[in-house]
C-alpha cells in the first residue's frame, strides 16, 4: 500500500517532507530540535504531531482567551475531555470533536468513526458515556451528492451510537451553500464518572508496563491526522484510503472492558489511540507525565502482513487504547480483556529518559525527545484582518405581507423544518434515562439512579458568525446557555468545536479571532467556562471556505428533575408571556433569507447583561414551579417559537402584538436575543409580570393558549395541522426525492 | 419470582430491563454472561435488546448459536417463561424458539419512536394484566423489526392465538401507517404455541417509568410477577 | 443480459463483520479455513445486448454509485443469458 513497505526507506527529500504536510522551515526546526535529520519514521511522527489537528499551531495563541476555570471545574482543556463536578461525588465528562473531511469522502463510515472517537475520549477518562449529541452542517439541499451525504452521515451516526448503546439525544442540522464542498460533522459525548475516579493521560512510574488494548492495528488512515488539516481540492476523492471502517461492536466491548479495569486500581494512565494513533498517545502521555516511553513495535498486535514501523506508528485503526499499568497488574488486566475477547499486549515501559524510543525486530527505528514534539510545536501568529460587520440594509419586505403564510413558509425551510427524520434514526432512549427527548430546547438525561438531570445542548448560528464573527461567537455561547436555562438547568460549562477555513488567509484568521473573542466574552459574562474543545481548520475547497462555525456544546445541571420545564404548551387557557426586549431585528434572520433570498445585514446584538438577567429570572420562575412551559426564542423569531410550542403540545394560541411594537413582520420574525416565551396558569400571570418588573426584566403578555389554531390577532389563524404538515413535511419529502 | 437476564457481548438493554424488572419483582435479576453454560434456576429468563455480536451477518444470528442459548432453549421447552425483547426477539427466531424471521425495516432505516400496540391475547402469563384489545404505548428502536412468516406459519399463529401485540393507531385501528417497519399483519410480538415464550420488538422496559414518558410496560412485568411467583 | 456485481471491502480495510463471522464459525467447531470475506451482491438486468458496452456501463455504475472506491473493490461478471 505504501512504498515504505520495502526495506529500504526513501531518502528524506524536500518532496518527502512536503508530502508529509510540513513546510521547509518546519523541517529546519525539526533538524534543529533533534540535532540531526530525522529518519522516515521520525518524520512521519513529526508530521502528525505538528499537524494543525494535534498541535493547534494556528489557534493556540487565541484559545488562551477562553476562561477555563470555575469552582465546579475539575479538569479543563488539555486532557481527553473536560470534567465538571455535579455534586454527590459525581462528575460529568464531555467533549466535542469534528470528523468533517472523512464524512465528506465516505459519509457513513466517516460519521460513524467520528462518534467512536469522541466516545473513547470520554470513557478513557473513566466515565460511562450517557449521551451523544451532534451538529451537522450540510450544503445547499439541491447541491450534487447532498442527499447522499445527509443520508449517509445520519445513518453512520445512528449505526455507531445505536450499536454501542449510548442514546443520541440532541443536535443541530442546517443547510447553507457555504458547506457544499465541506460538510461539517461535529459529535459530542457526555459521560458520567465518580469525581474521585477520573483517569488521566499522564504516564508515570518508571518501569511500569505500557499496554496496548482493543482492536488490532491495520494500515488504516495512515496520515489521517494530516489529511484532517489539509485543504481539499478536486483530487481529494482520489487520495488513498484514509477513511476507516468503524466497529461499534468492538467499541462496546472496549468500553465495558476499560470500565471494568478502571474499577480496580491497576491503571496509572490511559489514552485513546485516535487520530495519529500510537504516536500521539505515547508522546502525549509521556509529555504530560514528564517521563519517557520505550516501545517494542514488534509486539503491537497487527491485522495485516508485514507492517512497517512507519505504518504501526502512524496507523489510525479505530477502537484501540494505550494504557500504563501499575507494575505487577498485567495478568489481572489481561484476564479482563480476554474475557471481552480483545487484544492485550505489553508493548513497552515507562522510562525516565523523557524520550520515546521505539524498536522493531531488535533495531531502534525511532528515538525522539518528547518535549519538542508534544509541547513545542511551531506556533503561528498568523496575520489576520478584522472582519467588518455586514451592514447591508435589510431589503424592504413587500407591503401587506401575510404573517400566517410567512410563518408557514418559514417552518418548511430546511433550517427550521422538523428534524424528526434524523432523530428517529437515532436510538435516543436506550439506557432508559432520557427525560427530555430530541426536538425541544435542551435534551435532558437523568443521572442514573438519582433525581438529578443533565441538560445538554449544541448550538451555533453560522450566518451570524459570518456577518459579524465577534457577535456570532457571543451568540453561540449565549444561545446554548439560554437553551439550558429554558429547561430549568443551571448552565455549568461548554465544550467547543471551532470549524473554519484556511487559517493562512488573513480573513479566515480574522473570523477565528473574532469568534473566539466573542465566545470568550460571553463565557466570562455567563460564568460558563470552556473545559474541552477541538479546532478544525482548512474546511475549504478550491478557495471556498465554510462559514465560520464555532459550535458550542453545553452542559447544565437540574438538581431536581421534577422542576424540569418543557417547551410544549401544557394545556389550554394558559397565559403566554414574552421575556426580554423585542427590537424587531431582521438583519441576518431566516425571515430575511426567505424573503430576500439572501443573508443581509448585521446579526442581532447580544447584550450579555440582559442575557444573564433574563435567564436568571426565568430559571427562578422554573424553580418556583409557576410555569407550564418555557421556550427560548432563536432562529425564526417569536412566531416560529410560538408555533413550535403549539405543535409540541397540540394546543393552539391567540396572540397579539403590543401596540407600541415594531412593524408586524419585524415583531414576529425578528431574531432579537435574550428572549424566552413562558406560559403559566392565567391566575399567576400578574404575579409573574410584577416579579419581572421588580427584577427589571422586560415582560410582555402576548395572549393565551387554546384551540386548534395559531392566530395572530387581526389576521386569519392557521390550523395546527396545516403548520404541522409544513413543518414535518420538508425533510422526508427532500430525502424521498430522486438523487440528482 | 427469580429472573435471569442473559448478557451477550453487544447487549445494551440489559441494564434497562434489570432496572424495570427489579422494580416489579422487588429484587435485582441475576445477570448471566453468555459464556456461562450454567443457568441458575429461574422462573423467568430475559433475552434483552442490543446488538449481540454487533448483529453482524444477521441480527441475532451469532447469539443464537452461543452455548447459553442451547440452555435457554432447553429451559423454554421445559416450560420456563422466556421474554425476548427486540434483539432478543431476533435471537429467539434465529434459534427456533419462535417461528418466523425479522427482516430489515421496510424503509431500510433504523426507527426509534413511540408506537401504539393493541393487546391481542391477554390470557397469558405476560399479558394477564392488560385488557383484550387495550391500546398501549411502547417505544421501538430497531433496524430489523419487519416480522415475516410464510402463509402457513401465519395461519397457525392466528389459529393458536399466538399473536401478542399488533401495531395500531391510537384508537386500535390496524392501518398500515401505524406499522413502523412493514411487519406482516402489523405483528409486533408473538408467543410460542405454549405461551411461555414472548418475543416482541417494542421495549416494555422503556415504558415502565412515568418520568420517561410512559408506564404501559409495567403491567407486563406485574403480570409476570403475579403468574410466576 | 445480466450483470452480477460483487462488492467487497478492499484488502487492508478493517472488516469487522468478516472477523466476527470467522470467529463465530470457529466457535461452532468449523475449521479448515483461514479467512472470511463478506460483501454485497447485486444483479442487474440489462437491456443492452452488447457485452462490452454493458460491462462498461456497469463498471461506471460501480465507480460512481454502487461501490465507494475509497474503501470498496468491485467485480463485474456479465452473463449472456
Amino acid at each position: 500500500m505504501t512504498d515504505t513497505a520495502s526495506h529500504k526507506p526513501p531518502a528524506i527529500t524536500p518532496q518527502v517532507v512536503a508530502a508529509h504536510g510540513l513546510k521547509p522551515d518546519e523541517y529546519d526546526r525539526i533538524v534543529a530540535a533533534i540535532g540531526r535529520p530525522p529518519n522516515l519514521v521520525e518524520l512521519g511522527v513529526f508530521s502528525v504531531m505538528w499537524s494543525e489537528h494535534c498541535s493547534y499551531k494556528s489557534s493556540k495563541k487565541w484559545l488562551r482567551q477562553f476562561p477555563t476555570t470555575a469552582p465546579w471545574v475539575i479538569c479543563g482543556p488539555g486532557e481527553n475531555a473536560g470534567v465538571v463536578d455535579i455534586g454527590d461525588g459525581q462528575a460529568v465528562v464531555f467533549k466535542m470533536e469534528s470528523h468533517n473531511h472523512p464524512s465528506f469522502i465516505e459519509p457513513y463510515q466517516g460519521a460513524a468513526t467520528g462518534v467512536g472517537g469522541i466516545l473513547r475520549d470520554v470513557f478513557t477518562m473513566g466515565a460511562r458515556p450517557i449521551a451523544n449529541l451532534n451538529a451537522l452542517r450540510f450544503g445547499d439541499p439541491q447541491a450534487a451528492k447532498m442527499r447522499h451525504l445527509v443520508g449517509g452521515v445520519v445513518a453512520g451516526i445512528g449505526g455507531y451510537g445505536n450499536c454501542v448503546g449510548v442514546p443520541t439525544v440532541g443536535g443541530e442540522c442546517t443547510f447553507d451553500s457555504a458547506y457544499n464542498g465541506n460538510i461539517l460533522v461535529n459529535a459530542m459525548t457526555v459521560g458520567l464518572a465518580r469525581a474521585d475516579r477520573i483517569f488521566y493521560a499522564r504516564a508515570a512510574g518508571v518501569g511500569n508496563p505500557v499496554v496496548y488494548v482493543g482492536a488490532k492495528t491495520g494500515r488504516d488512515g495512515i496520515h489521517g491526522a494530516t489529511m484532517a488539516s489539509a485543504e481539499f481540492d478536486e483530487t481529494s476523492e482520489e487520495k488513498r484510503p484514509t477513511v476507516q471502517v468503524g466497529d461499534p461492536f468492538t467499541e462496546k466491548l472496549l468500553l465495558e472492558a476499560c470500565l471494568e479495569l478502571m474499577a480496580t486500581n491497576a491503571i496509572v494512565a490511559i489514552q485513546d489511540m485516535g487520530a495519529a494513533g500510537l504516536t500521539s498517545s505515547s508522546f502525549e502521555m509521556a509529555a504530560r507525565g514528564g517521563v519517557g516511553i520505550e516501545l517494542d513495535l514488534s509486539s503491537v498486535p497487527t491485522r495485516e502482513h508485514a507492517m512497517t514501523p512507519y505504518e504501526i506508528m502512524l496507523s489510525e485503526s479505530q477502537e484501540r487504547m494505550l494504557l500504563v499499568l501499575a507494575k505487577g497488574r498485567e495478568a489481572e488486566a489481561a484476564a479482563i480483556f480476554r474475557k471481552w475477547e480483545l487484544d492485550f499486549a505489553v508493548v513497552g515501559r515507562v522510562t525516565e529518559s523523557k524520550k520515546i524510543v521505539a524498536t522493531f525486530a531488535g533495531e531502534t527505528v525511532l528515538d525522539l525527545p518528547v518535549e519538542p514534539l508534544a509541547d513545542k510545536p511551531p506556533l503561528y501568529d498568523r496575520p489576520w484582518t478584522t472582519i467588518v460587520c455586514n451592514s447591508e440594509p435589510v431589503p424592504a419586505s413587500p407591503p401587506g405581507i401575510d404573517i400566517g403564510a410567512t410563518l408557514k413558509r418559514l417552518l418548511a425551510t430546511p433550517d427550521l423544518a422538523s428534524k424528526r427524520w434524523i432523530w428517529e434514526q437515532y436510538d435516543h432512549m436506550v439506557m432508559a434515562d432520557t427525560i427530555a427527548r430530541p426536538g425541544g430546547d435542551a435534551a435532558v438525561v437523568r443521572v442514573h439512579g438519582t433525581t438529578k438531570g443533565l441538560a445538554l445542548s449544541s448550538d451555533c448560528t453560522p450566518r451570524y458568525c459570518y456577518a459579524d464573527p465577534e457577535m456570532g461567537g457571543r451568540q453561540a455561547v449565549a444561545e446554548c446557555w439560554r437553551n439550558l436555562t429554558a429547561v430549568g438547568a443551571r448552565p455549568l460549562a461548554i465544550t467547543d468545536c471551532l470549524n473554519f477555513g484556511n487559517p493562512e488567509r488573513p480573513e479566515i484568521m480574522g473570523e477565528l479571532v473574532g469568534c473566539i473573542a466573542g465566545m470568550a466574552e460571553a463565557c466570562r459574562a455567563l460564568d460558563f467556562p470552556v473545559v474541552s474543545g477541538n479546532v478544525s481548520l482548512y474546511n475549504e475547497t478550491s478557495g471556498v471556505a465554510v462559514k465560520p462555525t464555532p459550535q458550542v456544546g453545553g452542559v447544565g445541571l437540574l438538581d431536581d428533575l421534577t422542576t424540569m420545564m418543557r417547551s410544549a404548551f401544557g394545556g389550554g387557557s394558559d397565559s403566554i408571556i414574552l421575556i426580554g426586549e423585542t427590537f424587531g431585528h431582521l438583519g441576518a434572520s431566516l425571515c430575511t433569507r426567505l424573503l430576500a433570498g439572501r443573508d443581509a445585514g448585521p446579526p442581532p446584538r447580544v447584550d450579555l447583561v440582559a442575557e444573564r438577567r433574563n435567564g436568571d429570572f426565568v430559571r427562578k420562575l422554573i424553580d418556583r414551579r409557576v410555569l407550564t412551559a418555557c421556550h427560548d426564542v432563536s432562529d425564526g423569531g417569536l412566531l416560529v417559537a410560538l408555533a413550535e410550542m403549539a405543535l409540541g403540545g397540540h394546543v393552539g394560541a391567540v396572540v397579539a402584538k403590543p401596540v407600541d411594537a415594531a412593524n408586524e413582520l419585524a415583531f414576529w420574525f425578528g431574531e432579537d436575543q435574550a428572549r424566552y416565551i413562558l406560559t403559566c396558569k392565567s391566575a399567576d400571570a400578574d404575579a409573574i409580570l410584577a416579579a419581572a418588573g421588580e427584577a427589571q426584566v422586560r415582560a410582555t403578555k402576548l395572549g393565551s393558549t387554546g384551540g386548534r389554531d395559531l392566530t395572530v390577532k387581526g389576521t386569519k389563524g392557521i390550523s395546527l395541522s396545516e403548520l404541522q404538515t409544513a413543518h414535518e413535511g420538508w425533510f422526508p419529502t427532500y430525502m424521498a426525492a430522486p438523487n440528482q | 419470582m427469580k429472573a435471569a437476564v442473559i448478557v451477550f457481548p453487544g447487549s445494551n438493554c440489559d441494564r434497562d430491563i434489570a432496572v424495570a424488572l427489579g422494580q416489579s419483582i422487588g429484587s435485582a435479576p441475576t445477570m448471566i454472561w453468555h459464556r456461562d453454560t450454567e443457568l441458575p434456576p429461574a422462573d423467568l429468563i430475559v433475552v434483552p435488546g442490543g446488538f449481540s455480536y454487533g448483529d453482524y451477518l444477521r441480527a441475532g444470528a451469532m447469539a443464537a448459536h452461543s452455548p447459553i442459548m442451547r440452555e435457554v432453549v432447553a429451559r423454554a421447552r421445559a416450560g420456563t417463561a422466556v421474554l425476548a425483547i427486540c434483539n432478543g426477539f431476533q435471537v429467539a427466531t434465529e434459534c427456533g424458539l419462535l417461528p418466523g424471521v425479522l427482516l430489515r425495516n421496510s424503509n431500510l432505516k433504523f426507527v426509534c419512536r413511540d408506537v401504539h400496540l393493541r393487546v391481542e391475547n391477554p390470557f397469558t402469563p405476560f399479558t394477564q394484566q392488560y385488557d383484550d384489545g387495550e391500546v398501549v404505548t411502547f417505544p421501538v428502536a430497531h433496524h430489523d423489526g419487519n416480522y415475516f412468516a410464510d402463509a402457513e406459519t401465519h395461519r397457525s399463529l392466528l389459529d393458536n392465538d399466538q399473536i401478542a401485540f399488533r401495531y395500531c393507531d391510537r384508537r386500535g385501528g390496524l392501518d398500515t401507517s401505524a406499522n413502523p417497519n412493514g411487519s406482516l399483519d402489523n405483528i409486533a410480538g408473538i408467543f410460542n404455541a405454549n405461551k411461555n415464550v414472548l418475543g416482541l420488538m417494542p421495549h416494555p422496559e422503556r415504558a415502565s417509568d412515568p418520568a420517561l414518558g410512559g408506564n404501559d410496560g409495567r403491567p407486563m412485568f406485574e403480570s409476570l410477577v403475579a403468574s410466576l411467583s | 443480459m445480466k450483470a452480477r456485481v460483487h462488492i467487497t471491502l478492499k484488502p487492508g480495510v478493517h472488516d469487522p463483520q468478516s472477523k466476527a463471522i470467522a470467529s463465530a464459525l470457529k466457535g461452532l467447531g468449523f475449521g479448515g479455513f483461514d479467512d472470511v470475506r463478506q460483501g454485497k451482491y447485486i444483479e442487474i438486468d440489462l437491456a443492452d445486448s452488447d457485452r462490452a458496452s454493458a460491462e462498461r456501463i456497469v463498471k461506471e455504475m460501480c465507480a460512481k454509485f454502487l461501490a465507494n472506491p475509497v474503501i470498496e473493490n468491485y467485480r463485474v461478471d456479465i452473463d449472456a443469458t
